[in-house]
């Protein structure tokens, strides 16, 4: 079929989109860069010890990475809404064109997009001193999480980009998801939270994804919590994915 | 010839609004058929259900020979939209806009085609820039270029003049003619009769939910009863002498100045009956003129009358 070619049409489209407007590149990647010196610079010397053994930057970046992606798929949510209101999706739902052909462009550039700033913002972390243990597979290990998670979230952006009224509300959904990363042991351990808290850190997805995250970089291992992170990583992924598919379909504006 | 679209009882509704109420009508192959209403008629409504965007309540709907509910990819196949707002986008280039829908429609040479379009429809010197940097023509132009990749059997038309300059519309009434020569089935919404007067060969006036009237321009017409004639005389001393002569046996419509307007029928022998009347009472009118009726007075013969009712 069309498909793969419908998509690459989709993504060429997208990525343009996102070449055009450079600057919500650099905003993307200036907020977690802020986040991470803060944290390392500022409250590192307090935090420090609660992070174990484990140098302080290297405890965090992998939080500070979920919150660049967290940020950054919030404007592939914006850009679709933005066709949203134009009549563009309306233009493309009039056509032959399979839904997830039209969808899959945005994802595929949003995954890139973000793959991108994950890359600044990694470089960055280096240069504060960031150091990993990690070889060839855990860093690939690492690399498939990321994209994994990256997907997952971009199609929660798909699905809310088709969903609001507004291209301003369109990104709220990334607000919820900030809180997520506030509420998992991305900056501090959970143990050091209140008990309501600590059980719902606990259980929440981002905890194992940043985790196993944390654990492939510094121990150069997967560690215990590698299999809930992938599963809720592809789950969140198939059921963002289908509830677009579904959002496309049935959208009348 | 095999109808390209056929409304059956069409009915949708929205919470306790109920936009149509069973609306039908049959557009012919090759044909430019006006959708004619007022705001919130409901005619973006039929649009959307038309071209699959939205589903109905109740009914039946074909496009193309295709059910719209139960083979919406068949009836994607035979269309093209061009909504209400220039669905364009404005970060590429108008050539990119272009080459983006042939691609999709996977023409042979979506270069060629794009170069071509841009030419057609007066937009090679703005080829290469930003759509952003467009003006309301020529965005409206671009979307109906957009629209013709691919060559569709069937364009709908939400409001395709709506926004434009007198020098665009027409511009546009002629792209559409041009487009109707070449054999391409034409649903076009409007709220301007004269629009609908000038381009369509068949109208149809949607009403309260409901298909009120429909037929050609002339038909439509023909539903004002009796055409109004205007005489003019020298002083109103004649006018009101034959407002007494005429006034026996014909309705007196207006008394105006030295004018007046008479229901005298729309055929030579009933104006000549007029005349002879005049010349009887000794009365010579200094002018006349005859009125036609307009798509105007059908159109509010039929709604306003409408609307009494309730």
């Amino acid at each position: 079929m069309h498909s793969f070619k419908d998509t690459w049409t989709m993504t060429k489209r997208s990525l343009s989109h996102i070449l055009r407007s450079p600057d919500t590149i650099i905003t993307v990647v200036i907020s977690p860069i802020a986040l991470l010196l803060m944290f390392v610079y500022v409250l590192g010397g307090a935090l420090e010890p609660q992070a174990g053994t484990m140098k302080y930057i290297n405890f965090i970046t992998p939080g500070i990475l979920i919150f660049t992606v967290v940020s950054g798929v919030a404007y592939a949510a914006f850009r679709l809404n933005g066709d949203v209101q134009k009549g563009i999706i309306n233009r493309f739902r009039t056509m032959p064109v399979a839904p997830s052909s039209i969808l899959s462009g945005q994802a595929v550039s949003s995954a890139l997009s973000n793959l991108f700033s994950c890359l600044l913002v990694l470089g960055a972390a280096f240069a504060a001193g960031f150091r990993t243990n990690a070889g060839l597979t855990e860093w690939l290990l690492f690399a498939a999480l990321l994209a994994l998670f990256i997907l997952a979230t971009t199609w929660m952006a798909i699905y809310f980009g088709l969903k609001s009224s507004t291209p301003e509300g369109s990104g709220s959904f990334s607000y919820l998801l900030m809180f997520l990363i506030f509420l998992s042991p991305s900056f501090v351990p959970t143990s050091t939270m209140s008990p309501v808290l600590r059980s719902f850190a606990e259980n929440q997805p981002f905890t194992p994804i940043i985790e196993t995250m944390r654990s492939l970089l510094t121990n150069g291992a997967a560690g215990d919590k590698a299999g809930i992170a992938f599963a809720w990583g592809a789950g969140l992924l198939v059921v963002m994915y289908l509830l677009s598919i579904q959002a496309y379909k049935k959208r009348s504006l | 010839m095999k109808p390209a679209i056929v409304v059956k009882g069409l009915t949708k509704g929205f919470k306790k609004n109920q936009v149509l109420k069973g609306v039908d009508f049959t557009v012919d192959s090759g044909e430019i058929f006006a959708l004619l209403g007022s705001n919130g008629a409901g005619k973006t409504t039929t649009i959307n259900i038309l071209t699959t965007l939205m589903e109905k309540d109740g009914g039946q709907a074909t496009v193309g020979g295709f059910d719209v509910a139960k083979q919406p990819e068949k009836v994607r196949q035979s269309i093209s939209l061009t909504g209400q707002f220039a669905a364009v986008d404005d970060v590429l280039t108008a050539r990119e806009n272009l080459v983006l829908i042939g691609d999709l429609r996977h023409v042979k040479d979506s270069a060629q085609t794009a170069a071509d379009l841009l030419k057609k429809f007066n937009l090679a010197d703005a080829a290469d820039r930003r759509v952003a940097t467009f003006s309301g023509g020529m965005r409206r132009r671009l979307d109906i270029a957009m629209s013709l990749i691919g060559n569709p059997p069937i364009i709908f038309l939400d409001e395709p003049t709506t926004g434009l300059d007198p020098e665009a519309r027409i511009n546009m009434w002629d792209a559409i003619r041009t487009l109707a020569q070449g054999g391409t089935t034409i649903f076009l919404t409007t709220q301007y009769l004269d629009e609908a007067d000038e381009l369509a060969d068949t109208i149809a006036v949607l009403h309260e939910g409901k298909i009120a009237a429909s037929g050609t321009a002339t038909e439509l017409k023909r539903l004002v009863p009796g055409g109004l004639i205007k005489f003019s005389f020298q002083n109103v001393e004649q006018l009101e002498a034959a407002a007494v002569a005429l006034g026996k046996k014909y309705e007196i419509i207006e008394k105006k100045n030295v004018t007046l307007t008479v229901a005298g029928g729309d055929n030579a022998g009933q104006v000549a009956e007029l005349f002879i009347q005049l010349r009887n009472a000794k009365i010579e009118p200094t002018d006349f003129s005859q009125q036609v009726p307009t798509l105007d007075d059908v159109f509010f013969e039929l709604t306003g009358n409408k609307k009494e009712e309730k």
